[in-house]
């Protein structure tokens, strides 16, 4: 696969802070890749420096196989992004603004592209309106449509989720499942909300303190480690007690009125409801959870 | 680059700010026309009086042109003020909105965009000077009609109505370069601080510590106030002097340019270094 971006041994030292240590990770053509981590752990310092709002103090970004630092414009105009807050020419109108921004990037805005980006983000009829007028959640709408203006093929987003109403969120994730199939773009997704990104996102890295904890397919790190696993039975305290007294004692985590929480593999899962079973436990639920929250808290907390 | 410069001023000319100081002026400056036919020739009448002991008058003295010298004089001390509340607010005024992550990650350089704003700038002082030029002596002469041009200063200098024109034209002239200069160092703080109002009163508090510099007579200020902006900046008045000292305008000029030319790469030098985090 071809390399889109290409970090290598990033660091930012501000003053006594040293943001981003070291980190590196690749992203290919056509992933939608999850950049994950805790607030302060230099993701936003990562995409400033990608963007080149900010220097590094030291190490390699290369973006469409170029330096970035001797190629900026060339690889600027094959880029849309979203930085952070959504903030505009809050005195214009939304496509006042996506042309000015669209002149910025090289592309000769028709209007009828102009009101086709504002469709995609469902923004067609307020193209009259001045920003001012907007919600978070349209402004942070208008900023996708900014970074799609001029048909990049790179997209990188930063927290774009933030501010969007649950069916705007269901709306961005198909939209980002849509240009990364449909469009072949490659994206760079940077969030907090991590249900959204295990749902949209192939490969992801997860930085904390400004260092890669983990980087690789979503798919195998959520399959990597332990379920957290509940099971719903007629008596808890029964349950918890066959289980404390099996080589399962140590995976045994809390329980409640119906249910005993276990950390468990898949094989192991099945151990453990054959033996509730067998000590005549009834098992009403088997509820096996292995999210890439769970997996991120662990990551950043330092367990694993 | 006129694609950036075509974008910025669309974005400078959306803005209300922008026309703060056209509103004032244009609120300013009828009053004064109005007042000088009340009034002027009593005010006119008092700073001649002793001449008027030797020599008989005659003719429309306090005609359009007068009453234009006398605004192009007093106002160059206060236009300033409408002059910064464009130039401090245009770079600031990003970081202020967080609008400069839109602008610096396009593809366009930091430089083309700085130049794009600085000549934004520059274009908006000259139109406020421009819309000076015009409105006092296109009002002025409609209500005051023409005539000689009265110019007080240490001494009373009478310039004929037909050779009068011309030395607007360079006064205005310089006024756009005096203007220019003040610009540039709004522009200069704008770089450095996230707020429109920092530049506006550091610019200002400037332009008042080398006013009172230049008023207090000590040997040791001579030297320097010759090289402040301030005392630059009033040089246009001398092309109403007979003959005009051309060689002296100039140096006042170069001064002037060199403020801009320093003050200008130093901006850009500071955005081109900059890490955007707002």
């Amino acid at each position: 696969m071809e390399p889109i971006i290409e970090v290598e041994d990033l660091h930012k030292i501000y003053g006594d802070v040293h943001a981003v240590k070291g980190l590196s990770f690749t992203v290919e053509r056509g992933d939608v890749y999850g950049f994950l981590g805790p607030n302060g752990a230099g993701k936003s310092t990562t995409i400033r420096i990608l963007l080149t709002l900010i220097k590094p103090t030291s190490g390699t970004v290369r973006i469409f196989g170029k330096p970035l630092s001797q190629n900026r414009q060339h690889i600027l105009s094959r880029i849309g992004a979203i930085v952070e807050r959504p903030d505009f020419y809050n005195y214009l109108s939304a496509e006042r603004n996506l042309q000015i921004l669209g002149m910025l990037s090289g592309t000769n805005v028709s209007k009828a592209k102009l009101m086709r980006t504002l469709a995609i983000v469902g923004l067609e009829d307020r193209a009259k309106s001045k920003v001012k007028t907007f919600s978070h959640g349209m402004k942070q709408r208008l900023g996708i449509a900014q970074a799609l203006i001029h048909n990049p093929d790179l997209i990188i987003l930063d927290e774009p989720s933030t501010g969007l109403d649950p069916q705007g969120m269901v709306d961005l994730r198909n939209l980002i499942l849509e240009l990364s199939a449909d469009h072949k773009k490659t994206i760079f997704l940077s969030s907090h909300i991590l249900p959204e990104v295990e749902l949209t996102a192939s490969k992801m890295v997860i930085i904390n303190k400004g260092t890669a904890m983990v980087e690789g397919s979503v798919r195998e790190l959520i399959s990597e480690g332990k379920l957290r696993v509940t099971f719903e039975v007629d008596s808890a305290e029964k349950a918890a007690s066959v289980i404390s007294s099996s080589a399962f004692a140590d995976r045994l985590t809390s329980i409640d009125e119906n249910s005993v929480f276990l950390k468990l593999s898949r094989s192991e899962t099945s151990a453990v409801t054959q033996l509730l079973v067998q000590n005549e436990v009834s098992v009403e639920a088997v509820i096996p959870v292995r999210s890439l929250e769970d997996y991120f808290i662990s990551i950043t907390q330092g367990t694993k | 680059m006129l694609t950036v410069l075509q974008t910025e001023l669309i974005r400078v000319f959306s803005k209300w700010r922008t026309y703060i100081g056209f509103i004032a002026i244009g609120v300013l400056i009828p009053i004064i026309i109005f007042a000088m036919k009340a009034e002027g020739n009593s005010y006119l009448g008092f700073a001649t009086q002793s001449l008027q002991q030797v020599f008989t008058f005659t003719g429309n003295l306090m005609n359009g042109y007068t009453v234009a010298y006398i605004i192009l004089g007093s106002l160059l001390v206060h236009i300033p003020l409408l002059v910064t509340l464009v130039a401090g607010d245009i770079l600031a005024g990003e970081a202020t909105a967080g609008t400069y992550r839109l602008l610096f990650t396009k593809p366009v350089s930091r430089t083309k965009i700085v130049v794009a704003k600085f000549i934004t700038a520059q274009i908006c002082s000259a139109l406020l000077v421009l819309f000076l030029a015009v409105l006092s002596l296109g009002l002025g002469t409609l209500v005051l009609g023409v005539g000689e041009v009265v110019v007080i200063r240490s001494e009373i200098t009478i310039i004929a109505q037909n050779d009068a024109l011309w030395r607007f034209f360079l006064a205005y002239g310089f006024a756009v370069l005096s203007m220019g200069t003040i610009t540039t160092i709004a522009f200069f703080f704008s770089a450095l601080v996230e707020n429109a109002i920092g530049p506006i009163m550091t610019t200002m508090a400037i332009i008042i510590v080398m006013n009172i510099i230049s008023a207090i007579d000590i040997p040791l200020f001579e030297v320097v106030r010759q090289y402040f902006f301030t005392t630059n900046m009033n040089a246009g008045r001398y092309f109403f002097d007979n003959p005009v000292d051309t060689q002296f305008v100039v140096k006042n000029a170069l001064i002037l340019l060199g403020h801009i030319a320093v003050l200008f790469t130093a901006t850009l030098y500071i955005m081109n270094k900059k890490d955007i985090l707002t």
